[in-house]
């Protein structure tokens, strides 16, 4: 109980985190944010509850006024704003990833990780982003997904190194990654 | 740990949170509802007004904030240009703004322990059924408490990569990182059931 909970509060902790670190440059010069890294990350450690409950803390904490956001940014306006489809996308987001994480047992820690990922850290997160885009700027599915569509590349390269960061962390500490366990 | 509440102390500090929760909901709800260019002008018009009566240092420090829209705007102005109904666009734009400006405006001047207030009134109903809200209490504090500690952390990872190679640390460093996270969640874990659990 206490080490689900303490497991939930740093997992978020570490999405708020990786957003303050700077941003690093993949080899092609894309410029990510690690944030959405820490999404997946939660899905793929703590499983689809505890990855869920993490992420969705992080959303709640953003929402009550804490700028965890990358850039510093939070508070209710950003639930008012057109990305508020991607903050809404997080918790369900690493929710399906640990889901898949915790179905696909007989797939290697890593592949599993990283196939989890891309569905859900990525395609879920940004159905529900390019959702949001339609709804605040009155847009039809083509066009939101014309807007957000610059960004899919980098999310797919992050969810690879989701894979290669979960597989280290399988050899690291097996016992803490309780989507396994 | 900074927080976006707003230092300059207006009288809407002193209103209760909840209250000023279900206006901003009314609010947004009207703004959505309303499809006059002349209204939408006005919801604005009165959204800037409030931000300028606290005085010049709050309206700065919230216009700020707002900065984030402008890529928006821009984009939805020349977008509705191009197809030629300027009007539509238009009334998009200021109702995007107005409704993040006026959500803005609310997290300005609620302090966090007013928000987690409201959490717990809106929990209550859970507790009725047995759930211990007490742990998602101790759970916003540790995410509080451990952010900085985490990003200091992740600071002085970066700093020995930087001792060790000429190359900048990329994402090599985050699978330290999240070790890192995992070993104090355990620890903070075991000191929590050394001290009698939840």
């Amino acid at each position: 109980m206490e080490r689900n909970l303490t497991m939930i509060a740093l997992f978020a902790a570490l999405i708020a985190a990786l957003g303050l670190i700077p941003k690093f440059t993949l080899g092609f010069g894309v410029p990510i944010t690690a944030q959405t890294l820490g999404v997946m990350l939660c899905g793929t450690v703590l499983g689809a509850w505890r990855g869920g409950l993490a992420a969705l803390l992080f959303v709640g904490l953003v929402a009550l006024g804490l700028p965890l956001l990358a850039g510093g940014r939070g508070g209710l306006g950003v639930f008012a704003s057109p990305t508020v489809g991607f903050l809404v996308g997080f918790p369900i987001g690493a929710f399906v990833t640990g889901f898949i994480m915790d179905q696909w047992r007989s797939a290697p820690v890593g592949l599993a990780a990283g196939v989890a990922s891309v569905i859900g850290g990525t395609l879920v997160v940004y159905i529900f982003g390019i959702f949001g885009m339609m709804m605040t700027l009155n847009k039809t599915v083509v066009e939101a997904t014309l807007l957000v569509q610059a960004f899919i590349p980098g999310d797919l390269i992050k969810a690879v190194l989701a894979g290669f960061i979960t597989s280290g962390l399988a050899k690291a500490r097996p016992a803490s990654l309780l989507s396994r366990a | 740990m900074i927080s976006l509440t707003s230092p300059v102390e207006t009288r809407a500090h002193h209103w209760p949170a909840g209250a000023k929760l279900a206006a901003l909901c009314a609010a947004t709800l009207v703004l959505f509802a309303v499809e006059d260019p002349a209204w939408q002008f006005a919801f604005c018009a009165g959204m800037l007004l409030l931000y300028a009566l606290p005085g010049r240092a709050f309206l700065r420090v919230g216009l700020g904030r707002l900065r984030m829209l402008w890529p928006f705007v821009a984009l939805i102005l020349l977008w509705h240009l191009l197809t030629d109904d300027f009007g539509v666009g238009m009334v998009i734009a200021l109702r995007m703004g107005t409704a993040v400006g006026l959500a803005n405006l609310v997290t300005m001047t609620t302090k966090l322990s007013d928000m987690m207030g409201v959490v717990r009134w809106l929990a209550a109903p859970l507790r009725r059924f047995g759930v211990r809200t007490r742990s998602l209490e101790l759970a916003v504090a540790l995410v509080v408490r451990f952010t900085p500690v985490l990003a200091s952390k992740g600071q002085m990872l970066s700093l020995a990569w930087r001792a060790r190679s000429r190359r900048r640390a990329g994402w090599r460093i985050i699978m330290p990182f999240t070790v890192l996270a995992i070993d104090d969640a355990e620890h903070v874990a075991e000191a929590l059931r050394a001290r009698g659990g939840l």
